[in-house]
C-alpha cells in the first residue's frame, strides 16, 4: 500500500484533534454557546455542565479530584501560574526554586523572570541519560526552597524523570512539587497521588484535543496548595484563573482525556512497538547513529537520534515529505543547537545532527518503513558529501582537531 | 523555512562533490568552519601550472542546505578562473545568486572563507616548492 504524503511524525509538537473530540465540541460553538459563568439561565447551565463534565474527565485521567483542576489557555500558562503563583504566595516562607536545565522554555524563562525579582533558582544538570540526579536534588534543597519544578517527560528526547522519587523527596522536605506533564499525560500512566505531585501542567492539543486549552492540577489536600493568580478579573476557576471559560475547548479537552484513559494501554504498546521497529530498522541500515537520552525511561512514542557527520537541517531537506523536527541550530533563528541535547553532554556536533521522531495515534508501519528507508538513503548521500565523514574514515579523531572558527 | 529554487536545485544535484589529492602541489585545500557550529566546508582547487587557471574544483560540506548550495555554487564559479579572479568572488555574490535569507548569510561567508583558504594553501605549496627547487639546484 502506498503511503499518503506528507507523513506527520511530529506528534510532540502537536496532535490532530480526534474526530470523536470534534464531535463533542461542535454544539458548544453554536447551539450551546452559553457563558459558563451565567448562573441564571439554561444557556449558562448547559455550558457549566459541559465544563464540569470535562473537569471530571481530566481529573479522572490523572487520579485527581475535579475540584483540583484549573482550566487555562494551555500549558505555558499553567507553568507560569504554578511557578509564579507559588513564588508569590510563599514568598514569606522562602525564595528558592529548583528546576533542571532541560525544562521547557515555559518553565526556564518563568524562572529567569523570577530571578530578576529577587528569587534564587537552581538549575540542576542532567546526567548522560537525560535524568536528574536525586542526590543533587536533595543537596540543592535549603530551608528557603519553596518549589521544585521538574518536567515529567521531555519534549525533545522523551526522557521520563524519576517523578515518584522526586515527589517523595519534596514531601519529606516539605517543599511543593510542580511538574510540567504535558508530554506524558494521556500517553503514560500518571497519577498525582502515586507520584506525590502538588501541581501538574497539561495541554489538550498534545493529547488529541484542541489548541488553546490546558489545565493546571492544584492539590487541595496534604497539603492544600495556595496560588496567587497571575490573571486578575472575574474570579473564575476558584479565583485562580479569571477569564471566560473556553467551553468548546474544555469540552473537547475532557473528551480527549477520556479517550486517552480508555486507549492508553493499547496505544502505548502499539506505538512503542512501532518506535522500536523504526529504531531497529535505522540501526540496521546505518552505522554511527546514536539515540539521545535514556532508552529505558522514555515515552513510548518518542525517538531522538543523532546521525553522526550529517547536519540536521540538510537531513530534513532530504526528507521534506516527512514532518519531523531537528535539534539543529539552522531550524531556528537562534543559531544555537538544542539546549536539551547540549545538556546531555554529547557534543554540539551531535546536537546539530539530531532528528526527533514523534509517533502518534494515526502512525502506521507503512509510514515508519517509508521514513526509515528514505532516511537511510539521504544519510548515506549526505555522508558521501560530508568532510567529517571522510576525515573520520581516514582515522582522524574529530574531537582533537583544530577547527578554524572566527 | 522555505528555500529558494536554486538552493534546492544545488542541494538535490550538487556540483563537483568529491576530493582531489591533497598532496598534489597543484591542489589547494581549504577546510573551514567547525562541527560545533553546524557547518564545515572542505573546498579544493586544482590549478593548471602552465596557465594559472583553475582546472578543477571539488567540495564536501557538512551543513544545512544553504551551506551545501553555497559551496556547490562556489566550485562551479571557480572552474576556469585564474587564482586572482577566484579571490575576487565575494560572499554577497553567492547571497544574490542563491537568494539566501539573512539567517543564511553565514553560509556564504563560509564559502568565501573556503575559497580563500584553498587558494592560500595552493600559494603556500607553490612557494615552498619553488624554495625547494632552488635549494636542489647544484651550486657548482
Amino acid at each position: 500500500m502506498a503511503v499518503k504524503l506528507p507523513i506527520y511524525m511530529d506528534y510532540h509538537a502537536t496532535t490532530p484533534v480526534d474526530p470523536r473530540v470534534v464531535e463533542v465540541m461542535v454544539p458548544y460553538f453554536t447551539t450551546h454557546f452559553g457563558n459558563a459563568a451565567s448562573r441564571n439561565h439554561p444557556f449558562g447551565w448547559e455550558a457549566e455542565e459541559a465544563v464540569e463534565k470535562a473537569r471530571k474527565q481530566v481529573a479522572d485521567l490523572i487520579g485527581a479530584n475535579p475540584k483540583e483542576i484549573v482550566f487555562t489557555s494551555g500549558a505555558t500558562e499553567s507553568d507560569n501560574l504554578a511557578i509564579k503563583g507559588v513564588a508569590e504566595m510563599y514568598r514569606e516562607k522562602g525564595n528558592h526554586i529548583i528546576t533542571a536545565v532541560t525544562e521547557h522554555k515555559a518553565v526556564i524563562d518563568t524562572c529567569k523572570r523570577l530571578e530578576k525579582d529577587g528569587y534564587r533558582v537552581t538549575y540542576l544538570p542532567v546526567q548522560k541519560d537525560g535524568r536528574i540526579s536525586l542526590d543533587e536534588l536533595k543537596a540543592a534543597i535549603t530551608d528557603k526552597t519553596i518549589l521544585i519544578t521538574i518536567m515529567t517527560a521531555n519534549n525533545e528526547i522523551g526522557v521520563i524523570q524519576p517523578i515518584a522519587e522526586i515527589g517523595a523527596i519534596a514531601k519529606e522536605k516539605g517543599v511543593l512539587f510542580h511538574t510540567d506533564a504535558v508530554q506524558a499525560v494521556g500517553k503514560v500512566p500518571f497519577n498525582v497521588n502515586d507520584l506525590k505531585v502538588d501541581l501538574a501542567s497539561m495541554s489538550a492539543h498534545k493529547m488529541y484535543g484542541p489548541k488553546g486549552v490546558g489545565a493546571l492540577y492544584v492539590r487541595r489536600r496534604n497539603p492544600r496548595v495556595l496560588l496567587a493568580p497571575i490573571i486578575d478579573g472575574g474570579g473564575h476557576e476558584r479565583g485562580m484563573r479569571s477569564g471566560t471559560l473556553n467551553v468548546p475547548g474544555i469540552a473537547g479537552f475532557g473528551k480527549a482525556a477520556e479517550l486517552c484513559k480508555q486507549e492508553m494501554a493499547a496505544e502505548s504498546t502499539r506505538l512503542s512497538g512501532l518506535r522500536d521497529y523504526l529504531n531497529d530498522k535505522l540501526h540496521k541500515s546505518l552505522d554511527e547513529i546514536y539515540v539521545n537520552g535514556s532508552v529505558e525511561h522514555r515515552l513510548p512514542h518518542n525517538l531522538n537520534i543523532s546521525f553522526a557527520y550529517v547536519e540536521g537541517e540538510s537531513l530534513l531537506m532530504g526528507i521534506n515529505d516527512v514532518a519531523v523536527s531537528s535539534g539543529s541550530a539552522c531550524t531556528s533563528a537562534s543559531l544555537e543547537p538544542s539546549y536539551v541535547l547540549k545538556a546531555l553532554g554529547a557534543g554540539d556536533d551531535l546536537a546539530h545532527s539530531s532528528i526527533r521522531f514523534g509517533l502518534g495515534r494515526w502512525s502506521t508501519k507503512e509510514e515508519v518503513d517509508y521514513v526509515a528507508d528514505k532516511l537511510a538513503n539521504v544519510v548515506t548521500r549526505l555522508r558521501e558529501m560530508s568532510p567529517l565523514y571522510e576525515l573520520a574514515k581516514e582515522g582522524v579523531d574529530l574531537s582533537t582537531m583544530q577547527w578554524q572558527t572566527d | 523555512m522555505a528555500y529558494s529554487e536554486k538552493v534546492i536545485e544545488h542541494y538535490e544535484h550538487p556540483r563537483n562533490v568529491g576530493s582531489l589529492p591533497k598532496e598534489d602541489p597543484n591542489v589547494g585545500t581549504g577546510l573551514v568552519g567547525a562541527p560545533e557550529c553546524g557547518d564545515v566546508m572542505k573546498l579544493q582547487v586544482k590549478v593548471n601550472p602552465a596557465t594559472g587557471i583553475i582546472d578543477d574544483a571539488k567540495f564536501k560540506t557538512f551543513g544545512c542546505g544553504s551551506a551545501i548550495a553555497s559551496s556547490s555554487l562556489a566550485t562551479e564559479w571557480l572552474k576556469g578562473k585564474t587564482v586572482d579572479e577566484a579571490l575576487a568572488i565575494k560572499n554577497t555574490d553567492i547571497v544574490n545568486e542563491l537568494s539566501l535569507p539573512p539567517v543564511k548569510i553565514h553560509c556564504s561567508v563560509l564559502a568565501e572563507d573556503a575559497i580563500k583558504a584553498a587558494i592560500s594553501d595552493y600559494k603556500k605549496k607553490q612557494k615552498s616548492a619553488a624554495t625547494a627547487a632552488k635549494e636542489e639546484q647544484p651550486t657548482a
